[in-house]
């Protein structure tokens, strides 16, 4: 039985430029269950991002509900999102958005510095353990400097993973990515996704990258295009072993 | 989030760019070292004027005729006479506030001893003055109560004259010298006093029973000054309001008649003087303090810089999690730390550079506690007053715009 993590209906989000009012969303509805691994697709303009910037509660719908596991999003203070976006969603960046000059197991740690339930110990326990789940047991010390694209994203994920959230909320996680390493990262996001049943909202514009999830909503003009799921789901990890072997890789 | 949480992460926030933290604290540092040194040696020069006045006598009350009328006509206090032994007696019976009194007479003259002379200044005093201007004998004894009564042609004589009319390093106990025509003993040495705080010279003395002075050299029954001390410090004034009571009496005067006499003490001599040296610490101290508000605005400055530069690590803050409070406390917290470490640095340098200045310079220097805590809790406030502005412009940032700002 799986239970709806997101919820959304008839969400509208107007932005007012001087004297002029852009309907960015215009009345949205779709829910999201444990479990699912869904991509948001749609070209620029599409209201990709508003969308996403109301998913990862750093924006509030101007009219309509969004419910994240329950809580109704539009009732919180600025406090409150943040807490929420603190327990409840982990965040993965395009461009990784890792703190220059901290190792990247301070960096996995920093939002559980923002928790204050979680004590030193379990904090660096459990930032080992993410990083270990992206395999990256013996890149602790690696500032990401020090490490190449897809090390960098990997820590970013271990980042979003710590906190336990109910949803990890990717923003074109793979468009600063080779495709070996974007496969490289859907693999991880697979696996995440069917071993630890982890909840994930994919946004991008790459079709190719759309192919891994288990369902695609599109967007245009503000408005669900396109809202399928994804029979024959390719497996990231069988394009990695099926891509020509490189020689100095 | 946690006070140790938030320590953490300015603390790491500021390793990152340690350079840059250690410049922005170089204000607060010079600042601070300065009001350090500065107060120190101004202290110090207070204190060490305050050592020299009290070494000239322990709570040292001088009585001196005064300037008065006669006939219109202003006489100086010093040719009048109105001091005589009547005074002391009434002194040592009726004054309470007092423990030693001694009248004392001068004469300037020439000290000769065989072909060698100096001029000098003989005092004519009683035994107690000894105690009174805290001098001590060196070799030798000092004169007695008999000495006093029969007018002993003895003395004590200090380094200067001695330096003067023995310079081969002879012993000048038990010698003859002679002041101007009449001989004197010398029974007693004085330790060197050196100079005082208006540059007198306080070895160039003899010193002889009163008696012998007035009778033997100036033939005068008038002293020039009376000479007591106060029981402590606290008692001064009572003294002084004690004595010039009884003198009043002593010399007869009505109700709307001026004192013929003065009665001065130390501390007014010390009040004078701190004074000025007062006066100097305050200035050197608004030059320093002026020196810690530009090491505030430096912090100003550089967490503005810190800010424009960070929006993007505080966007990702803010969407992991952080509250607009937690972005305020961490630049605030780092503002502190700046400011806090600059000023244990400041603390250091300042101590440093005072044990230089008395090591090199010879300036009695003396750190105060009260100027370190304070220099102290004005880098924690400027740290917060400067820290503030950018701090909130940090935490009102919109986390959508800030992650995206390039």
């Amino acid at each position: 039985m799986s239970k709806k993590i997101l919820e959304i209906k008839d969400l509208k989000r107007d932005f007012i430029m001087g004297s002029e009012t852009v309907h960015a969303l215009r009345g949205i509805s779709f829910n999201v269950n444990t479990g699912e691994f869904v991509t948001i697709m749609g070209s620029s303009g599409s209201g990709k991002t508003t969308l996403l910037n109301i998913l990862g509660c750093l924006d509030k719908p101007t009219i309509g509900n969004y419910f994240l596991d329950g809580v109704d999003v539009k009732t919180l203070s600025r406090d409150e999102l943040a807490m929420l976006r603190n327990h409840k969603i982990g965040f993965v960046f395009q461009s990784y958005n890792l703190l220059p000059r901290t190792t990247a197991l301070e960096n996995v740690e920093l939002p559980l510095l923002y928790n204050k339930d979680v004590s030193a110990a379990e904090r660096r326990e459990r930032a080992v353990h993410a990083l270990e789940a992206v395999k990256l047991a013996d890149r602790f010390d690696h500032t990401p400097s020090q490490l190449s694209g897809g090390q960098q994203q990997r820590v970013a994920i271990a980042r979003a993973l710590v906190n336990e959230p109910v949803m990890i909320l990717a923003d074109e996680a793979t468009g600063n990515l080779d495709s070996r390493t974007s496969y490289d990262i859907m693999a991880l996001m697979q696996e995440l996704n069917s071993a630890q049943g982890k909840t994930i909202v994919f946004v991008t514009h790459e079709p190719d990258i759309a192919a891994f999830s288990s369902r695609t909503i599109q967007l245009r003009d503000g408005q669900i295009q396109k809202d399928t799921q994804n029979e024959n789901k390719r497996s990231a990890k069988e394009m990695l072993e099926n891509l020509p072997a490189v020689e100095d890789y | 989030m946690s006070l140790i949480n938030l320590i953490r992460i300015a603390l790491k926030a500021l390793q990152r760019n340690k350079l840059r933290a250690f410049l922005t604290m170089l204000g607060i540092i010079i600042g601070v070292g300065s009001v350090i040194a500065m107060v120190a040696i101004g202290q110090g020069s207070k204190q060490s004027i305050h050592d020299q006045l009290s070494n000239m006598g322990t709570n040292m009350i001088t009585v001196q005729p005064a300037s008065n009328l006669n006939g219109g006509v202003r006489i100086a206090g010093s040719s009048f006479q109105t001091l005589t032994i009547k005074d002391i007696t009434a002194l040592k019976a009726g004054a309470q506030y007092i423990t030693e009194i001694s009248p004392a007479v001068t004469s300037r003259g020439q000290a000769i001893n065989g072909a060698l002379n100096w001029p000098t200044t003989m005092s004519g005093v009683s035994t107690e003055y000894l105690d009174i201007r805290k001098l001590t004998i060196r070799d030798g004894i000092a004169f007695t109560q008999n000495d006093i009564l029969t007018s002993a042609k003895v003395c004590l004589i200090g380094q200067t004259v001695i330096d003067n009319l023995f310079p081969n390093g002879e012993n000048p106990i038990g010698k003859v010298i002679r002041f101007g025509r009449l001989p004197f003993q010398v029974i007693g040495v004085l330790s060197p006093k050196g100079f005082n705080a208006f540059g007198q010279d306080q070895d160039d003395i003899l010193i002889a029973p009163y008696t012998t002075v007035q009778k033997r050299i100036l033939a005068t029954i008038y002293y020039s000054n009376i000479y007591a001390s106060a029981a402590n410090d606290g008692v001064t004034d009572a003294a002084v309001t004690e004595m010039t009571q009884i003198l009043r009496e002593s010399h007869r005067l009505t109700a709307n008649e001026d004192n013929d006499f003065t009665v001065r003490t130390q501390q007014e001599l010390i009040a004078t003087l701190s004074s000025t040296s007062g006066l100097l610490t305050v200035l050197l101290t608004v030059v320093a303090g002026i020196s810690l508000v530009i090491g505030g605005i430096g912090i100003m400055n550089i967490m503005y810089v810190s800010v424009t530069e960070r929006t993007k690590e505080i966007g990702l803050r803010m969407s992991i999690g952080a509250r607009g409070k937690d972005i305020l406390m961490q630049f605030l917290m780092e503002a502190v730390i700046i400011s806090i470490t600059g000023g244990i640095i400041g603390v250091f340098i300042g101590f440093l550079s005072t044990q230089i200045v008395t090591l090199t310079l010879g300036w009695p220097t003396i750190i105060s506690e009260s100027s370190v805590v304070l220099s102290f809790v004005v880098c924690a406030v400027t740290g917060i007053f400067f820290g503030y502005y950018p701090a909130q412009k940090a935490s009102r940032l919109d986390p959508i715009e800030a992650l995206r700002y390039e």
